[in-house]
């Protein structure tokens, strides 16, 4: 079956089976191996990637399933070099350790904080609701994100203040 | 494996309805958001010969406010039973039993067919339907019928859904006013957790007197159940503290509840009683002196 999606940003043509699944396709065929796989059975949120800006498991996706829409993945949320200030702060406030459910975490929470920039502790322990962590006990990830939140603001306050010719 | 799968993305309702009636002797796996199917197929639970993916049809995905009843497509997901106005003002019921499902990610993926569909005992929204005396409007390529929700299951995870059909609308009749709503589910943890127990119902009190009373039950016999018995004996009587003990009795004979994975019969059986308790003495205390 030929699937005409956007991943990443960058339009993509792909024939592949249409019951391949989402992860598989970014892993295998498109070599995005940012998007891990944990459980396989949308409980863990390792696999969490953005379809038209929701967050969603790509364990659960079919390829049939992403004709005409946009993906974005971990990959797709990291500049070319250095991080995004988001990444930073799981980096400074310890927001991980082992990793595995890092490019999840990062997703689900640029979900949360593309429709929210002011989210509370318990409106981020929602939006990560979804999402396992074995090793940092989520207190680490929570402050992570309101940091990122915070530095967001302040920067969107930047750039609001900015004169014109900057 | 995936080769050997009939498989269809159809553009439109009748090619949907078209695939189902030629390949009715096979058993087609209707595949909306995935959250139930694809689990089973990724733990090689099942593996489909037949699948009919119908995410992409828009003809599923509609909303309508009715004076009486609000009618939704089996498509509609459970963020949004969440987040739309129309569904938290006519039956807030829904909004909570979605609030309650998984997480973000299952919650913008599940829907409302395929939470009936999958007819399982635990599916969060079913007492909510149950106690709303929905409709379930289904469709196949020779026609619709009509479906009383309450009359939809034959028995654990069978309903009366034809293998030529899906479901097509769900039609569900609006909160009065005067009707107080209540939903409890009982899970291992808030998120991603499936149900021990649930229970929604509609109350309305008027001089003390319950004039009407609906409770549906979710995960503690083989089908989502009402409680008939208890609704019989409540019905037209002053709510007093002898009522609520009684009826926390007699809500025993409406469940059969078992031992699995997630919880026991026991567990089952005595935390049905305490919340039906707890909920019938809330309703008392906010009416005291009306």
């Amino acid at each position: 079956m030929k699937i005409d999606c956007t991943i990443n940003g960058s339009p993509t043509v792909l024939d592949v089976s249409p019951m391949r699944r989402l992860i598989d396709l970014l892993r295998e065929e498109m070599k995005l191996t940012g998007t891990k796989e944990g459980c396989g059975e949308g409980e863990c949120g390792a696999c969490t990637v953005l379809i038209d800006g929701e967050a969603v498991n790509s364990c659960l996706v079919i390829a049939s399933q992403i004709q005409g829409r946009q993906v974005v993945t971990i990959e797709g949320l990291t500049p070319r070099s250095g991080l995004t200030p988001l990444q930073e702060s799981f980096v400074r406030k310890g927001g991980l350790q082992c990793g595995i459910c890092t490019p999840g975490m990062i997703v689900a929470a640029r979900a949360l904080l593309d429709k929210n920039l002011e989210p509370d502790a318990l409106e981020i322990r929602t939006a990560i609701a979804g999402n396992l962590c074995r090793c940092t006990g989520y207190h680490r990830i929570v402050d992570s994100i309101l940091e990122a939140a915070e530095l967001e603001r302040s920067r969107l306050s930047l750039v609001d203040t900015a004169p014109p010719d900057l | 494996m995936t080769t050997e799968v009939e498989f269809c993305a159809p553009k439109n309702l009748a090619e949907a309805l078209e695939f189902l009636a030629l390949n009715r002797d096979k058993k087609t796996w209707i595949l909306a958001g995935g959250t139930d199917i694809m689990p089973a197929i990724n733990s090689r639970q099942i593996s489909p010969l037949a699948v009919l993916d119908i995410w992409g049809l828009r003809e599923l995905r509609i909303l309508e406010q009715h004076q009486r009843h609000l009618t939704l497509g089996p498509l509609t997901t459970f963020s949004e039973m969440m987040q739309d106005p129309r569904i938290g003002q006519t039956v807030p019921l829904l909004r909570e039993a979605a609030q309650s499902v998984g997480a973000v990610q299952i919650q913008n993926r599940g829907t409302l067919g395929g939470n009936i569909a999958n007819a399982s005992p635990a599916g969060d929204v079913l007492p909510v339907l149950a106690v709303h005396n929905a409709v379930l409007e289904l469709r196949s390529a020779k026609g619709s019928r009509n479906v009383e929700f309450n009359a939809f299951y034959s028995g654990y995870k069978q309903s009366v859904l034809k293998p030529d059909e899906l479901i097509y609308r769900i039609h569900v009749p609006i909160q009065w006013p005067q009707q107080i709503p209540y939903w409890r589910k009982l899970g291992t943890r808030q998120a991603q957790a499936i149900s021990k127990v649930a229970i929604a119902a509609i109350a309305e009190v008027r001089g003390g007197i319950l004039q009407d009373i609906r409770i549906g039950l979710g995960a503690v016999a083989p089908t989502v159940v009402r409680a008939k018995k208890t609704e019989d004996t409540l019905r037209g009587r002053r709510l007093d503290n002898r009522l609520i003990q009684a009826a926390g009795e007699i809500i025993q004979s409406d469940i059969c509840p078992i031992d699995d994975i997630r919880s026991t019969a026991r567990f089952r059986r005595r935390t049905t009683t305490n919340i039906l308790r707890r909920f019938l003495s809330d309703l008392k205390l906010a009416h005291r002196g009306m």
